[in-house]
């Protein structure tokens, strides 16, 4: 299975969730320009973490407008894997791609710590492998993490067993505590904590590879 | 034609003897824009006329040392054909007149530094001083410049994409006027890729890149070198606005031309900008640089050749290419949407050549500019000390109110509050970060790793320079030690006062013969650093405050950690229980905070001791003997021992000292040369103390959930973990009001 | 011709730097300010169209670009 990974100008977690799936997942992982109108051939397309354009607009708001993002949304709708992580997800939300925004943490403040995380549901591509309800270690690292989206949306998401993760501990105001989300498709999810930082010992949890094993498992059975 | 009164020319900070030597040199008058040109060049803060005959005393060579000061940082061999470049800088004065953008550019300013030499940034770290949060005058604005700090390193870091790693924040009064920002950066490159900036191959394009050039921070380095008098509100328009994202992609684009292999020489414009990095790098190369003006991305229209020569703006770089492969250059920054732009090229004839449109504006000799600065032997006496010697009469009331009153206290309580606001694991190579004693980054697909730590005593320095400045570079070592790391080389910033004041000139003296002398006993030679002068608000000068920096080299693995992991291991004071007496009590944090007064001495240094010391930790960590390892400073063993206690894991120590030493000092003295540590182990421990010729006594032993220390049977301090926990992680938010 | 447009949270989200503000006046003093909402601000100079054309262009520019619709709205002025 080959992954992508998108580098926006200003991303800055490109390199991590490359060497995450690279050496501690162990599949095939190139980088993809935002200026690139296809994806080549890659089966799974990774939006990292960083601060595209400088979230000098908004969070997210210029980078959906990039060329690469045409054909992200194209890949997603041929049911292609996509996973947003922390500025990766605010870009999904930009793009519709994914319901609701991410606005400033409740606190004002960036926070970065290790958080525990709720698996609301197995039933997704990234949790596969997960069962409901095991928690999971991994840090957050962010600014503008506060999950925002009118109560239809939020009872929507509920009722259609789209929240994936949510916060054991409420870090930064989310509303119902949500961390993750899945699009209706279930083949796009977006979630502030950063996976590709919890995939070894060294880093202080190893939690995070079970994201990645679920995209290579629900692949593989495709 | 000149035009230039005797109050312009005092107005640029320049002397009359300095304007006499430049008329000399130039063999005519200069012109407005040279004479602006020779004043930053000349500044206290690119020349280091004041410190630069005493700097000459720190050791700068050493085994790993690749590159010494001299250069944009310093550079190590670290092995495996890697190198780490360093250093550190302080932004001190930006960061008072406006904290949040004053941090931010330092922040940045650093950063280029490192990668200007080709290196990767992989961390930053901050040693940051404030006046006292709760202080009823000026409390007020001591705590919006902290967040303002906070936020700008926060800011600026956490979107270039470096992980701010650790660091030190203190708080002391004499630091309400003049708060100090010092940023260490640090950076990982291939040893046979570093760049230099030394202009060479004459007819080779120089070429700009990065932001456009606008009127930000004119005179920003002569700034840097004047006190601040009452209304440093009136400096606002020089402090500059600093862009992360943008600098985010001068990396990006600098490391990939760098790749091409057509860039010669590269430099960062920082402290006067444009002419800094002219006259620099022709210096360096014995190379002339001519450059027309015209050519230099403007941001605003009408600049002057003065205003273009001397603007701050940030995220600019300065480039010598080969000649005709620009475009393979150009190509780089074209992908990452920067300027790039030939506005010159390297001639022969050691000049600074500065034309607009074709007539030449200025025309100085690069060796003149940038090694030929006046350079003073300053005048001397002993240091100033405000602090008497003799203690005054003190008896404890309740001890552990003491303890917890130390533990509440700014400068010990925890730092989550300032360290959670950055990104301290982007990059993902943080195996140790802040809240440690040192922080701990590997190298990826190698099995080498850095540690890194900061030190600074301003209170042990205005008591004793000397003696503060080894004890700091003896802390700092030390700090690598118990994480298992072997020091290998050093930066140092040294903040002081105004050196036109013989006493405070004594000061810095008397600090870097200290500093010199452990640097070369502890075999880590400075490879760079800053000196920032001038640190003074309406004449009341800063404690003397020499920070130090130190990188060591240690095998990556689990890191090896300050708190207690499991109940029933053995606790162990390698070093010792240390001495103590009342004149040296008085430079302790229990006199500071407890007492709320200073006097006597710093703790002694036996460096031959402390160097054992520090052998035997390395052995210890090295053999995995260790579960936990903590250095005694700041507050004691009783502050220690708590801290060791605060892990995830809530196991405290219940520990029994055999000494008659006075209460008081037995909690709280701050003698060197001393590790907590707990192990499973502790007669392997105690077999390599011995070999160290370390006492190693076994002072306690870990348990669940509490902590009591106790001497010859009578219970000094006792409590649960949770309510101290609380009372230690929570003190600089209730200061902060937060 | 330059026009302004002016971008805010909608009054059903959460504005915390606004929050903040509001405390921090109410704490210097200013006992009267019941509430503060921050927003942003963006002037913009329009080149060799004409007015119905810039009227459609920053509304677009607003709608598509300037504002999130999920959580703000905005305000187009024309200054000519």
């Amino acid at each position: 299975m080959r992954f992508g990974v998108v580098v926006f100008p200003g991303s800055n977690c490109d390199h991590d969730a490359w060497y995450a799936i690279s050496r501690n997942l162990g599949c095939p992982a190139e980088f993809i320009w935002h200026q690139s109108q296809s994806l080549g051939n890659v089966d799974a397309v990774i939006l990292p973490g960083g601060f595209s354009y400088g979230d000098y607009l908004r969070c997210g708001a210029i980078a959906k407008f990039s060329p690469v993002m045409a054909a992200v949304r194209r890949f997603a709708a041929d049911g292609g894997l996509v996973l947003g992580i922390c500025n990766g997800f605010q870009i999904l939300a930009e793009s519709g791609l994914l319901p609701g925004a991410l606005i400033r943490n409740r606190g004002l403040k960036f926070i970065c710590r290790q958080v525990e995380l709720e698996t609301v549901t197995a039933n997704s591509p990234f949790t596969c492998l997960a069962s409901k309800g095991q928690t999971l270690r991994m840090p957050i690292a962010h600014g503008e993490g506060c999950y925002y989206a009118d109560e239809r949306t939020l009872d929507e998401l509920e009722a259609e067993d789209r929240v994936v993760f949510r916060y054991r501990d409420n870090p930064n105001g989310s509303l119902r505590d949500i961390a993750g989300i899945l699009n209706r498709e279930r083949n796009v999810m977006g979630l502030m904590p950063h996976p590709e930082r919890a995939t070894e010992p060294l880093m202080g949890s190893s939690d995070g590879l079970l994201v990645f094993r679920s995209m290579a498992a629900a692949f593989a059975v495709r | 034609m000149s035009t230039l009164t005797p109050e312009l020319i005092s107005a640029h900070q320049l002397t009359e003897q300095e304007y006499q030597r430049i008329v000399s040199i130039l063999g005519r008058e200069p012109n407005y824009t040279e004479l602006g040109i020779f004043s930053v060049m000349w500044s206290e803060h690119c020349s280091y006329k004041s410190s630069r005959v005493h700097l000459k005393k720190l050791p700068t060579q050493g085994s790993h040392v690749i590159q010494g000061p001299g250069e944009n940082a310093g550079v190590i061999d670290v092995g495996g054909g890697w190198a780490v470049a360093f250093k550190i800088e302080s932004h001190n004065h930006p960061s008072f007149i406006e904290p949040f953008q004053g941090a931010a550019t330092g922040v940045g300013g650093i950063l280029r530094d490192i990668f200007t030499m080709g290196a990767r940034p992989i961390a930053v770290l901050d040693s940051l001083r404030f006046g006292p949060l709760d202080d009823p005058r000026t409390g007020a604005r001591n705590r919006r410049i902290l967040a303002g700090v906070v936020s700008g390193i926060a800011h600026y870091g956490n979107c270039f994409g470096v992980p701010t790693v650790g660091g030190e924040c203190v708080f002391e009064t004499g630091y309400s006027g003049n708060p100090l920002v010092n940023v260490l950066a640090l950076g990982v490159a291939r040893k046979d890729r570093i760049f230099y900036a030394r202009a060479a191959g004459v007819g080779n394009p120089v070429i700009y890149v990065g932001a456009k050039t606008g009127r930000d921070g004119i005179h920003g380095a002569s700034m840097a070198s004047a006190e601040f008098t009452g209304d440093a509100r009136q400096k606002r328009p020089n402090v500059q606005v600093g862009d992360p994202f943008l600098e985010k992609l001068l990396l990006e684009a600098c490391l990939e031309a760098m790749e091409t292999g057509a860039i010669v020489a590269i430099q960062d414009m920082g402290a006067a900008g444009l002419t800094c990095s002219t006259c620099e790098m022709g210096s360096r190369g014995g190379a002339g640089i001519e450059i027309d003006l015209q050519y230099v991305p403007q941001r605003e229209a009408g600049m002057t050749p003065y205003e273009i020569m001397l603007s701050e703006s940030q995220e600019r770089m300065l480039l010598v290419a080969e000649k005709g492969r620009e475009e393979e250059v150009f190509r780089v920054f074209r992908k990452w949407g920067l300027d790039a732009v030939t506005i010159g090229c390297v001639t022969a004839d050691g000049m600074l050549r500065v034309k607009n449109h074709g007539r030449v504006v200025a025309e100085i000799p690069n060796r003149a500019l940038a090694d030929e600065a006046p350079v003073y032997e300053r005048p001397y006496t002993r240091p100033l000390r405000k602090y008497p010697m003799d203690a005054p009469p003190f008896r404890s009331a309740d001890l552990e109110a003491d303890w917890k009153a130390l533990l509440a206290s700014g400068d010990v309580c925890s730092k989550r509050w300032i360290w959670e606001q950055y990104d301290y694991m982007v990059r993902t190579n943080t195996v140790a970060g802040p809240g440690g004693d040192a922080a701990v980054l590997r190298i990826k697909e190698t099995d080498i790793s850095l540690a890194v730590a900061l030190d600074g005593n301003g209170r042990y320095c205005a008591l004793a320079p000397r003696q503060g400045a080894r004890l700091a570079v003896a802390e700092c070592c030390r700090n690598l030690s118990t994480v298992g790391a072997l020091p290998v080389a050093a930066t140092n910033c040294l903040n002081f006062g105004n050196p036109e004041r013989p006493e405070i000139m004594g000061q810095l003296v008397e600090a870097i013969e200290g500093m010199a002398e452990a640097c070369r006993f502890f075999e880590t030679p400075i490879t760079g650093g800053n000196v920032s002068l001038y640190n003074e608000t309406l004449g009341e000068a800063i404690d003397p405050t020499p920070v130090v920096g130190v990188v060591g080299l240690l095998k990556t693995g689990p890191p090896l950690t300050a708190d207690f992991k499991r109940p029933g291991r053995a606790v162990i004071l390698l070093g010792g229980l240390g001495d103590c007496d009342e004149i040296q009590f008085g430079s302790t944090q229990y006199a500071k905070v407890v007492l709320g007064r200073i006097w006597g001495l710093p703790p002694a240094l036996d460096m031959d001791y402390e160097k054992r010391v520090q052998a035997a930790m390395r052995e210890i960590a090295a053999a995995g003997l260790a579960e936990s390892a903590h250095d005694v400073s700041d507050g004691g063993l009783a502050v220690a021992l708590a801290e060791s206690s605060f892990g995830p894991a809530g196991v405290g120590a219940v520990v029994e000292l055999a000494s008659g030493m006075r209460e008081e000092f037995l909690l709280f003295h701050e003698g060197p040369s001393r590790i907590l540590l707990s192990t499973e182990h502790p007669e392997a421990v105690e077999a390599i103390a011995r070999r160290h010729g370390v006492e190693a006594p076994r002072i306690g032993v870990t348990v669940e959930g509490r902590i009591r220390l106790a001497a010859r049977g009578r219970v000094l301090v006792e409590s649960a973990i949770e309510p101290l926990r609380r009372l230690w992680e929570t003190a600089l938010e209730r200061m902060l009001g937060v | 011709m330059k026009a302004r447009i002016y971008v805010s949270l909608k009054p059903t989200v959460l504005d915390p730097q606004g929050q903040t503000i509001r405390s921090a006046l109410t704490s210097l003093g200013f006992a009267g300010v019941a509430e503060v909402r921050q927003g942003k601000f963006f002037e913009i100079e329009l080149d060799g169209l004409v007015r119905t054309e810039a009227e459609r262009q920053l509304e677009q520019i607003a709608q598509d670009v300037l504002a999130n619709p999920v959580i703000e709205e905005y305000r187009v002025e024309i200054l000519d």
